[in-house]
Parts: C-alpha cells; structure tokens; sequence
C-alpha cells in the first residue's frame, strides 16, 4: 500500500566493532526459594534452581527464567518490573529488597542465593504474602488530602520550602520492605508499621493539608508511634531510600509537641 | 451455571478462612486505647534516662573516687551517708528513677517478644509484683535506716553508735 518507513534509529543493526548484543559476561548461579504451598504441604521447604545467568541480569530475571523454562508454578508478584510499583518487595539473602532492583552480580553469586516472601505477614503460596492487614494501617492514617476551606478553582499553591518539608515521604510505593522488615511488626502484626507513618507524615507535615491533628491523635494509639524501637531495619529496607526513621521520630516529636 | 470463584486475597468472608471482615483475626488491632499513657511512657524514658546518667555517676564518683575512695566503704560509711537528707533525696531518687526506668524497659521487651496474651499477662504481673517490693523496701530502708539498732534496752552488736 504504501512505502515501508524507515527503521527506527535504535534498531539499526551496529557493526559488530561498535559493541552491543552477545558480549555481556554470564555466569552461573544457585538460586534457593522458598517455595510454599498450602495445597501440598503445610510446610514450606526451599528449592534449589542452577540458572545460568547474565550480568545484566536481576533477581527478577531469574525468576521468571525459572517460571517461564523451569517451573511454571512458581508464584511471585510483579507488575512494571522496574521499581516503581512496588510489587515484587522479597527477602533476598535476608534482607528486604526489590527482585526487579536487586542486580545478580552485586550478591554473591559464589554462594547460593536466598529468597524468601517478606516477613510478618501470612504467606499464601511461594512469594505472595496477603498484603491486606498491610493496606489497613495504610487506610486507617488516611493517605488523602482533606481540606476544610472551599474548594479552590484553580490548583492549591504551595511554597518551595512547605513541599520540601514533606518530600521524603512522597517517595513511597507501598511495596511494603520497610514494614515487613520491622522486628516489632513480626512480634504480632498489631503495629502500624513504617509504611503508614511515612504515608501518614506526607499529609501531616503539607501545609495544605487541614487533618494532620486526627493523624496524629490516630498513631498516639498503643501500636502507632511510640512502639518504634528506632532499630533503623526500615531506613535500611527502603528501596527508595526514604529515611524512615526519620520520619517516624518527626511524628513523635509532633505529637509530642502538639500534647505538651 | 455459574461458578463462583472466590476472590482470592481480600474477601475471604463467604467461604474462606476468615469469617468476618477482610484482615485475617490475628492482625485486627483492637479499638485503639485512648489516653497517652505509651507517649508518657517513651517521654519517661528519655528523661529519665538523662537524670540516671547524672546521678549513677556521682553515686558513683563519690563512693569510689572521693576520699578513700573503695576502700572507704563500709557499714558506716553507708550509716553516714543516710544520716544526711541529701544522699536520702539522692538514693530515693536514684531508686525510684531506675526502678521505673528499667520496670518500662522490661514491660516494652515484654510487650514486644511475647506472642501470647496470656504470656504477656503473667509476665507483667510478675514484673510489677518485683518492681513494687523493691521501690517499697528500698524506699523504706532509705528512711527508716537505723545505723544502731537497740532491741529491749540492748544495743545490737555491729551497730556503729556514738559512744554513751
């Protein structure tokens, strides 16, 4: 019907001096799951896959190579696969991390390595835990804006400085590394959990927000705040590199000073 | 025909494990205790702990540094040191203080590692029974501290009295 267009710039094939496909190193690796499911076996055992695997390669690469050559009933969550959903939050060689930022070469690949669901909440099959007591905490700080004026008709404006002081905390995605990776939370699951303060903070310390004082008086609760032991397991967590703590010891100080 | 497929995460009230509501039994947080009593507690902590470091060193400076400094102490050095209502104040106040600080601690670690809530029950009942012996029995030793004990008109020996 009509000329073919022209091949878009990026496909055009390099010449082979140039660099590109077919050089990138590979290497072997083992990769131990957790694999767990309710239907077969009460117990969760761990599985062993030899996966050869390139440099580029991320923990999330080789489970789908697994899921998608080896083993198709291996479960885990995934969705953009590029750190910004916040989906696929795992335990990698026992730290809480993303599978889709977490690159095989900088683990050591000399030892097998580890990969368990995130701890605290219950385990549904493999590498999906129920995220639901997880979004409670989160609703129950409510994530929103709330304004009591009248509804502006145009945007509500907002210094430099006021929207600085809350960054941090916008960085969030709920992939729930920091909460999972609370001693505290694993105790019994009745803290809120960083996740919430940190979302909660976003709308406290926004000048545009009018709720901060209800948010406060919600984690002044027995298992908000001051259940924080500042083991620091959930600045480390973050794959965003939010600093948790911080934040949380910025919501004690507010309430405390809005208290005494 | 109709197949009803469950919901498979959320909704688990129709015919899954979880009878009521969404969030599974053991992650329902109860109706949230008013009062600030957790916000005291963690300031407690704080200021305490800030006033513990004041007084355990002087305790400590004084009784191990100061004068004869280790070799110093003993049954009357204590006697000496009660008889002036400063150390009183100092000791009643080192007691209580770490007595509270160190009783909060232990109901935080409890409270933390205890999985159970009967375990944690007991233990506290445990740790609270401990705490008020102590802070009752030092606070009565502090005040009632007799450095030459006389029962039925005779002096108890090893009492350090003035001479007669």
């Amino acid at each position: 019907m009509s000329a073919e267009l022209a091949e878009p710039a990026s496909k055009i094939e390099l010449p082979a001096h140039i660099g590109g496909g077919g050089e990138i190193p590979t290497f072997n690796i083992t990769l131990r799951v957790r694999r767990y499911n309710p239907e077969v076996s009460e117990e969760p055992v761990w599985e062993d896959h030899q996966l050869t695997m390139y440099g580029t390669d991320r923990v999330l690469d080789a489970l789908h190579k697994i899921k998608w050559e080896i083993d198709g009933s291996l479960s885990f969550r995934r969705s953009c696969a590029h750190g910004v959903c916040g989906s696929d939050a795992m335990r990698i060689n026992g730290r809480n991390r993303l599978a889709c930022k977490t690159l095989l070469k900088d683990l050591d690949t000399a030892k097998p390595i580890t990969v368990e669901p995130i701890k605290g909440l219950p385990v549904e099959k493999d590498l999906i835990v129920d995220m639901e007591p997880f979004f409670q905490s989160f609703r129950e700080v409510m994530p929103f804006l709330i304004n009591k004026g009248h509804e502006p008709t145009k945007e509500r404006l907002q210094s430099v400085e006021d929207r600085e002081r809350f960054d941090d905390t916008t960085k969030c995605i709920l992939c729930a590394a920091c909460t999972s990776s609370c001693p505290v939370f694993w105790t019994d699951g009745q803290y809120f959990g960083p996740a919430a303060i940190v979302n909660a903070h976003r709308f406290i310390f926004d000048s545009r927000d009018d709720a901060g004082d209800m948010r406060l008086e919600i984690l002044n609760d027995k298992e908000g705040v001051w259940r924080c032991r500042t083991t620091f397991n959930c600045s480390e967590a973050c794959p965003r590199g939010i600093q948790v703590t911080q934040a949380i010891a910025e919501v004690k100080q507010a309430i405390l000073a809005r208290k005494i | 025909m109709s197949t009803e497929i469950q919901t498979p995460r959320s909704g688990r009230n129709s015919s899954g494990k979880y009878s009521s509501g969404k969030i599974a039994p053991q992650y329902r947080r109860g109706t949230g205790s008013k009062g600030n009593f957790e916000m005291f507690a963690w300031l407690f902590m704080r200021l305490s702990g800030v006033v513990l470091v004041v007084l355990i060193f002087g305790h400590l400076f004084v009784n191990l540094m100061v004068g004869e400094g280790i070799h110093g102490i003993d049954f009357g050095f204590v006697a000496g040191k009660w008889a002036d209502p400063f150390w009183q104040f100092w000791d009643l106040a080192m007691l209580w203080l770490a007595m509270l600080h160190g009783t909060n601690g232990v109901r935080t670690i409890i409270n933390d590692y205890a999985e159970k809530d009967a375990t944690r029950l007991w233990l506290k009942v445990v740790l609270y029974a401990a705490t008020v012996v102590i802070v009752v029995l030092g606070t009565l030793v502090i005040f009632t501290f007799n450095p030459c004990p006389v029962v039925n008109g005779v002096q108890l020996p090893g009492g350090f009295c003035p001479a007669p």
